[in-house]
C-alpha cells in the first residue's frame, strides 16, 4: 500500500469515527456498566443457576436500551459460585472489587447468598435474589439485600396445610439436606405440624447423595403418610425414586428447590406412584404468569430450551437492576451513579415484572408473594408441563 | 476336608467364600446383639413407640444394607490394597477410575436406550446387558489405571514417597474435570442417570413367607452383592493360585530379587493396575446400578470409605479389604439407621461416618496395621 493511499485510508476512518461521534451519546462513551449474576453454572445443580444467568442474559438485551442510549456500555458479568459458600464468599470479593458493577443477580441458595451478602453489605453494592428464600436472607435489615420471591416461614407453613387439610395426612417424616435454606424450611415445617398436632414420625437432616438406604428403612418401619424434604432436586430425586422402589405407598411433598423438569428424569414415575409427589414453590410455572408468554419464547429462540423456573425471576430482577440504574443515572445528571444511589432506587422502585408487579419493603422482601402448590404428573423431562397447580396463594412477608 | 485342601482350586474357591460368610455372620451378629441388648436397656426411656419392637422390625433390612454396601466398598477398597500390597504407595486416583467405570457402564446404557434396545429387551436379555454393561465399565477403567501408572507412577518411582501421592492426587482432579468436560461438550448432562429398564427394582422374597426370618431383598442387591462375591473370589484364585499371582505376591514381597528371578516387574505392577483398575470400574457400574446416579465428583467419598476400608482390614491384604469393607459398610447402616431412633432424633443418621470413623481410630489405636494387618503376612 502506497503512502498516498494509506494517508487516504487513515482520513477516512477518522472520519467515520467523528460522524459517528456526533450523531449522539455513543454507547461506551460514558463507560461501561455492568450487572453481576452469582448462581452455580456448574455441578449438580447448574440447570437452576444457568438459567438464572440466562435470564439477566437476555434481559440485559432486551431492557438495556434505555441505559445503552444514554452512553453507557452494558455488560454482563457471569459468577460461578457453584452452590457453595466458600466459592460465593471469594466470587464476592471478587465482584465487589469491580467498579463497573452497580447491581447484582443472584443467589440461588440461601446458605450462599446469606455469607456473601456480607460483602456486597460492605461494599455497599445492591443485589436482587431471584430465589432465596430464606428469611435470614432479608431479616438482618440490609439495604443492599432485595428479593423477588417469597420466603420460607410462609412457604413451610403452606406445605404444611396442604399436608394436613388436602391430604388428610396424620403422620409426617421430615428430611432435609442441611444446608440454611433445607433446615430452615424444614423446621419451619415441623413447627407447624406441631401446632397441627401432626404426628411427626422422624426428623433427619443428610448430605448424602446416593446411599439412601440407611435412611428409608426407618422410614418404612414407621410408614407415614406424606414424607416431607426440603431441599434440592438432586438430592431428593434420588431419594424419592430409592424410597418409591423400597415400597413406600404415600406421597412425596417437596419445596421450591425441586421445581425443575430435572427432578423428573431422576425420580422417574416414583413421582406419579401410589401417592404421588407434590411441591411448594415460590416461582410458578410460566402459564401462571401472563406476561411471560413472550419471555418463554424469546427464552427458547435465543437459548434453544425452555426455561427453567427461576429464569423469568434472573429476568426480573435483572430487570429492577437496569431500571433502578437507569433512574439513579439519571438524578445524576446522565452520568454513572454510585452504589449506594443505585441501592437506594431499588428501594423507591415500583417495576411491572413478568411476574407481577416488584416493589421493595424496608427490608427488601415484596409485601405481598405469591406461593404455589404444584402436583406433579411427570415421570420424564419432556412431560413436566403436565405438572398442574393446585392453589395458589397470595400471601404478606411476616416482616423483620 | 482332605478334598479341600488336596485340591487347590476347591480350596482357594471354598475358603474365601467360608470367610466372607464368616465375616459378615461375625460382623453382623456383634452389631445385633449390641444394639438388640441396647434397646431392651433404653427401653423404658421412650413411650411413644416399643423400641425393642423397632430395632428388631428393621434389623434384617439395616444387615441386608450394610452388606450390600460392604460389598461395594470392598471391590473397590482391593484396588486400593492391590496397589498398596505391590508399590507401598496409596493411589488416590483409584476412585476416579471407579467413577470413569460406572460413568462409561452408564452411558454405554445410555446408549442402548437412545437405540431403543432396552425398552425392546425382556427376561434374562436384562441380566446380560447388566453383564455387559460391567464388562464394559471394567474395560474402560482397567486400562485407565494402566495408563495412568505409566505416566504419572512409574516415571516417579524411586522418587520419595510424596511425590507419587501429590501425583495421585493431581491425576485424581484431572480426570474428575476432564470427565465432566467430556460431558459437558457430549452431552450438556452433569449426572449420568441410569436409565429405567428390567425387573431390578422389584424384591424377590428370601425364607419362608411370613415368617421372621424372611426378608425382601431387590434384585440389584442380589446382582451387586453376587458380582462382588464373584469378583472377590475370582481375584483370590489368582493371586493365590496361579503362576501370575505367584509373580504378583513374588513382586510385592522384594521387588529387586524378583526382577532377578525372571520376573517382568514393570509388567507384573502394570498388571496389577489393570486388575484393581477393572474392579473398581465394576464396582462403579454396580454402584450406579444400586444408586441410579452419577456424576464427575460421585468418586470421592466411596473411594474414601473404601480406602478406610482397606486400612481398617490391614492395607495390603486383600482379606483384610474384605473384611474391611464388610464391617464399615455394616457400621454405616447400623449407625445410619439406629443413632436416630434411640437418640430421639438428637442425633440423626449424617452422624453415621462420625461413628464409623471413630471405631476406625479405636480399633487402629490398638491394632495399628488394621484387623488382619499381622496376622497374615503374605501381601499383595
Amino acid at each position: 500500500m502506497s503512502k498516498r493511499k494509506f494517508a487516504f485510508f487513515a482520513l477516512v476512518v477518522i472520519a467515520s469515527l467523528v460522524l459517528a461521534a456526533c450523531g449522539g451519546p455513543a454507547p461506551g462513551s460514558k463507560g461501561t456498566i455492568k450487572i453481576a449474576t452469582q448462581s452455580p453454572l456448574s455441578g449438580p445443580q447448574s440447570v437452576l443457576g444457568v438459567d438464572i444467568k440466562n435470564g439477566a442474559d437476555l434481559a440485559l438485551e432486551q431492557l438495556g436500551g434505555p441505559l445503552r442510549d444514554m452512553g453507557f456500555a452494558l455488560q454482563l458479568a457471569p459468577y460461578d459460585d457453584q452452590a457453595t459458600p466458600d466459592v460465593g464468599v471469594a466470587n464476592a470479593k471478587n465482584v465487589v472489587a469491580d467498579p463497573d458493577i452497580l447491581c447484582g443477580v443472584g443467589h440461588l441458595n440461601s446458605g450462599v447468598m446469606i455469607p456473601s451478602s456480607e460483602e456486597y453489605h460492605t461494599a455497599g453494592l445492591a443485589f436482587v435474589s431471584p430465589a432465596n428464600t430464606n428469611p435470614v436472607v432479608t431479616t438482618r435489615g440490609y439495604l443492599e439485600v432485595n428479593r423477588v420471591v417469597g420466603r420460607d416461614d410462609v412457604q413451610a407453613p403452606v406445605a404444611e396445610e396442604y399436608a394436613f387439610k388436602e391430604l388428610a395426612a396424620k403422620s409426617v417424616y421430615i428430611i432435609h439436606d442441611k444446608t440454611a435454606y433445607g433446615q430452615g424450611v424444614a423446621e419451619f415445617f415441623r413447627s407447624a405440624a406441631e401446632e397441627d398436632g401432626l404426628t411427626v414420625s422422624g426428623f433427619e437432616g443428610t448430605e448424602e447423595t446416593a446411599n439412601f438406604d440407611p435412611i428409608i428403612t426407618p422410614i418404612m418401619a414407621a410408614p407415614p403418610d406424606v414424607v416431607f424434604f426440603a431441599g434440592i432436586y438432586s438430592q431428593a430425586g434420588v431419594f424419592f425414586k430409592q424410597t418409591r422402589d423400597a415400597g413406600y405407598e404415600g406421597t412425596f411433598l417437596g419445596t421450591d428447590g425441586m421445581d425443575t423438569s430435572e427432578l423428573a428424569s431422576l425420580a422417574g414415575d416414583a413421582l406419579t406412584r401410589g401417592g404421588g409427589m407434590a411441591y411448594t414453590t415460590v416461582a410458578g410455572p410460566a402459564s401462571a404468569y401472563p406476561k411471560a408468554a413472550q419471555f418463554a419464547t424469546d427464552f427458547q429462540a435465543k437459548f434453544g430450551a425452555a426455561p427453567q423456573p427461576f429464569a423469568a425471576q434472573g429476568f426480573d430482577s435483572a430487570g429492577v437492576c437496569l431500571k433502578a440504574i437507569e433512574n439513579a443515572a439519571t438524578a445524576n445528571n446522565g452520568d454513572k451513579p454510585e452504589r449506594a444511589a443505585v441501592a437506594q432506587a431499588i428501594r423507591a422502585l415500583t417495576y411491572e415484572g413478568l411476574t407481577g408487579t416488584i416493589a421493595f419493603d424496608e427490608i427488601g422482601d415484596l409485601p405481598v408473594a405469591k406461593y404455589f402448590i404444584i402436583k406433579v404428573n411427570a415421570t420424564s423431562a419432556d412431560t413436566w408441563g403436565n405438572n398442574v397447580i393446585v392453589t395458589s396463594f397470595d400471601l404478606p412477608s411476616p416482616g423483620q | 476336608m482332605r478334598l479341600i485342601t488336596a485340591n487347590p482350586v476347591l480350596r482357594h474357591i471354598l475358603v474365601p467364600l467360608g470367610q466372607m460368610l464368616a465375616f459378615i455372620a461375625g460382623a453382623g451378629a456383634v452389631l445385633s446383639t449390641f444394639v438388640v441388648l441396647s434397646a431392651f436397656l433404653f427401653r423404658s426411656t421412650i413411650t411413644e413407640f416399643d423400641l425393642v419392637e423397632r430395632t428388631l422390625l428393621i434389623l434384617p433390612e439395616v444387615l441386608l444394607n450394610g452388606v450390600t454396601i460392604g460389598f461395594v466398598y470392598a471391590t473397590i477398597a482391593l484396588g486400593y490394597t492391590m496397589v498398596y500390597g505391590v508399590l507401598e504407595f496409596i493411589n488416590f486416583a483409584h476412585s476416579e477410575i471407579f467413577m470413569v467405570g460406572g460413568v462409561v457402564g452408564v452411558e454405554f446404557l445410555l446408549y442402548l436406550q437412545s437405540r431403543g434396545t432396552l425398552a425392546a429387551s425382556a427376561g434374562a436379555s436384562h441380566y446380560l446387558i447388566i453383564g455387559v454393561a460391567i464388562l464394559i465399565g471394567m474395560l474402560a477403567s482397567g486400562p485407565l489405571a494402566m495408563a495412568i501408572e505409566r505416566v504419572a507412577y512409574r516415571p516417579l518411582r524411586n522418587a520419595p514417597r510424596l511425590v507419587p501421592l501429590i501425583s495421585a492426587i493431581g491425576m485424581s482432579f484431572f480426570l474428575q474435570d476432564a470427565v465432566r468436560f467430556i460431558l459437558s461438550i457430549t452431552t450438556g448432562q452433569f449426572n449420568v442417570i441410569l436409565p429405567e429398564f428390567g425387573p431390578f427394582d422389584n424384591f424377590v422374597q428370601i425364607g419362608p413367607q411370613d415368617s421372621p426370618l424372611s426378608i425382601q431383598i431387590q434384585i440389584k442387591s442380589v446382582i451387586v452383592i453376587g458380582v462382588a462375591v464373584v469378583m472377590l473370589v475370582g481375584l483370590n484364585y489368582l493371586v493365590n493360585a496361579t503362576r501370575v499371582g505367584k509373580a504378583i505376591r513374588a513382586v510385592a514381597q522384594d521387588r529387586s530379587a524378583s526382577s532377578l528371578m525372571g520376573i517382568d516387574v514393570n509388567r507384573i505392577i502394570a498388571l496389577t493396575f489393570l486388575i484393581g483398575g477393572a474392579l473398581g470400574g465394576a464396582a462403579g457400574v454396580l454402584y450406579a446400578l444400586k444408586f441410579t446416579r452419577l456424576d464427575p465428583f460421585v468418586g470421592f467419598f466411596p473411594g474414601l470409605k473404601a480406602f478406610t476400608a482397606a486400612v481398617l482390614g490391614g492395607i495390603g491384604n486383600l482379606t483384610g479389604a474384605l473384611l474391611g469393607g464388610l464391617v464399615l459398610g455394616m457400621l454405616e447402616s447400623f449407625g445410619a439407621s439406629y443413632l436416630s431412633i434411640f437418640t430421639r432424633g438428637a442425633f440423626g443418621a449424617e452422624y453415621k461416618d462420625i461413628l464409623a470413623f471413630a471405631i476406625l481410630i479405636i480399633v487402629l489405636i490398638f491394632r495399628p496395621s488394621g484387623l488382619l494387618g499381622q496376622t497374615v503376612g503374605q501381601k499383595a
